[in-house]
């Protein structure tokens, strides 16, 4: 056992200086650890968890930019809850997320399975594949708009030449459908890489021994799929799929550039909702309140991912 | 002869993988290049709708002169640089010392704060953008620069530290110990030890931050009004649309030359962002 300075001088001898004593204090294992996350601990506190106990306040009070209201109870999501702009939003944040998750979902499994070949160029199509991920969302988004123009539109033009639609063809961004398609289909655009590069790194780490068993055994690629490669690729899976369904609920970006929520609040998500009444409209006990709307979300996914990590 | 049979197959196996990966391919790769022909194209040949939309028939580069001399373009790519620079390095110094704590270091209460972390790096930025403008007004920072540098750790150290602990795991104890031993302090440990085993992990998170500062659009769009403070991502969304008139050619342009820097790092460290991406971390 090291002799530490407390001993030394209880046994008389002349003690170290304060300074070594603190160095001593500091190299504790304990000590330091808890040192070195003090700054991460201050940021989350005061820059996360302050800001999530604000949200609730603003949301239960009158208060508008500028203008610190009093306390008024659940007075805003009553008014939230009887909107009919609301009550939309809140259909197409369910319609938005089931159509693009499951979407993401399928096309990046199968995308994944079609990567993981040993193809010749593989690395080169990989690098293209993960591009709409890394390319700022909002900049690619403008081009999808600039892409579903109501008068120049690209898509539109094509489909006219080779005579898939008559002239003019839809108005993508002015007509509610067709716009929930577009927003739909770029966030696919944009979420399907994460789905497949991920899937992907979890199909390299299934041991090939295993696909050939089953060849050996006769099964069928369906059958493989489904009975050797699904369940093998499961808990990759499942992790990117929460992930995925917090971030395609809580979206803001392709919504604010594609359609700013309309045509006449079609397209609106909790966020861009809140954005607008919260920020543009400048109540912002309501915009928090409706904003916190993702919140149940939130909570059930960080349930099943702890429940999961748990379990690992 | 059963060789062939499988080369056949495999070649067969091959065909059909290209077959079905080149709508997709085509669908990735559509939106980029239609941004890069507009950018280039006349407003004469852009609004006309006989022309062939697919390719320009004259390459002109006025749009990309309109914008480097008649908005704040430059300013905007500047303001970028700084933020997604010093947000990404504060963040990155942060990271590594609460990761290294959490992953390596035993005391009460780490397994609780590892979860912490976890919870609020899968909370999306669009639940605390309200308050947050308002705690960026009164810590008087708002419609500046500093908003963002502020406010970007809030997403990227949940990140960075749940990525550099898994690096940070996979350095040998021993080393550590062997270390302690010889009289090392623990920071010295940390700093001369471990971070040098942990570069390709600190490269990574690095490069996620940056990226990540680069393309935020809520708190950039929230925080700040004034265009000289604005970022690139938002300037050319927000500034270069003047009332509900859109100049496609200018704002192409500008999309192409504000997405480079990313594509630039992209093309270098591809590596880098699948191993990012596949720490089963990023928001997606």
């Amino acid at each position: 056992m090291a002799v530490g300075p407390r001993v030394l001088e209880a046994a008389g001898l002349p003690g170290p200086g304060r300074q070594s004593r603190l160095r001593e204090w500091w190299e504790q294992e304990h000590i330091f650890g808890y040192g070195l996350i003090v700054p991460a601990i201050v940021l989350l506190v005061a820059l996360v968890a302050f800001p999530f106990g604000m949200a609730i306040y603003f949301s239960l009070s009158d208060y508008w930019v500028g203008s610190p209201g009093a306390f008024v109870g659940v007075t805003n999501y009553r008014a939230i809850l009887s909107s009919e702009t609301f009550r939309q939003t809140v259909q197409n944040s369910f319609v938005f997320t089931g159509v693009a998750l499951t979407l993401k979902i399928v096309l990046g499994v199968w995308l994944a399975m079609l990567l993981s070949r040993s193809l010749p160029f593989k690395r080169i199509i990989r690098g293209i594949v993960l591009l709409p991920f890394v390319i700022p969302t909002a900049l690619s988004t403008l081009a999808w708009l600039w892409m579903f123009d109501s008068l120049y539109s690209v898509v539109n033009w094509t489909a006219i030449r080779v005579h898939l639609i008559s002239a003019p063809g839809p108005n993508w961004l002015g007509q509610s459908e067709y716009a929930m398609v577009a927003v739909i289909a770029v966030n696919v655009w944009r979420g399907l890489p994460f789905f497949a590069i991920t899937v992907l790194a979890g199909l390299m780490a299934v041991p090939k021994e295993f696909h050939e068993a089953a060849e050996v055994d006769g099964a069928s690629s369906w059958g493989r799929f489904w009975h050797v490669t699904l369940p093998l690729i499961k808990p990759v899976l499942g992790v990117v799929i929460l992930f995925s369904t917090i971030f395609t609920f809580g979206d803001f970006n392709i919504v604010q550039v594609l359609t700013r929520g309309g045509p006449i609040n079609t397209t609106h998500l909790f966020a861009t909702l809140a954005y607008q009444v919260g920020l543009q409209g400048g109540n912002l006990g309501q915009g928090a309140a409706i904003s916190l709307f993702i919140f149940p979300l939130l909570a059930l996914v960080v349930f099943f991912q702890l429940r999961y990590v748990r379990k690992e | 002869m059963a060789t062939a049979r499988s080369r056949g197959a495999r070649i067969r196996s091959n065909v059909f993988a290209y077959a079905n990966l080149a709508p997709y391919v085509f669908f990735v790769l559509f939106p980029f290049y239609f941004m890069v022909v507009t950018s280039f194209k006349s407003n004469a040949e852009l609004y006309n709708l006989k022309s062939i939309p697919f390719w320009a028939t004259r390459v002109i580069t006025d749009h990309y002169s309109y914008l480097f001399f008649r908005t704040d373009f430059v300013i905007w790519i500047k303001n970028s640089l700084i933020v997604g620079l010093t947000a990404t390095s504060i963040s990155l110094v942060i990271s590594i010392l609460a990761g290294y704590s959490l992953a390596r270091l035993r005391f009460r209460g780490a397994g609780s704060f590892g979860t912490a972390v976890f919870i609020t790096y899968l909370v999306p930025p669009t639940l605390l953008f309200l308050p947050l403008s308002q705690v960026v007004n009164w810590l008087g920072l708002s419609d500046s620069i500093w908003a963002l540098i502020v406010t970007y750790p809030t997403f990227l150290v949940p990140f960075s530290t749940w990525l550099l602990m898994g690096y940070f795991r996979t350095v040998p104890r021993e080393v550590e110990e062997c270390a302690l031993v010889d009289g090392a302090s623990r920071m010295q440990t940390l700093t001369r030890i471990v971070l040098p085993m942990a570069v390709p992990g600190i490269v990574c998170a690095a490069l996620f931050g940056f990226t990540l500062c680069w393309n935020e659009f809520i708190y950039a769009l929230t925080f700040i009004s004034q265009t000289a403070n604005k970022t690139a991502v938002v300037g050319v969304t927000a500034d270069l649309i003047r009332g509900d008139i859109f100049y496609w050619g200018s704002l192409m342009a500008g999309a192409v030359l504000a997405s480079v820097p990313i594509v630039i790092c992209y093309v270098f460290f591809l590596d880098y962002y699948v191993s990012g991406l596949t720490a089963g971390a990023v928001k997606g």
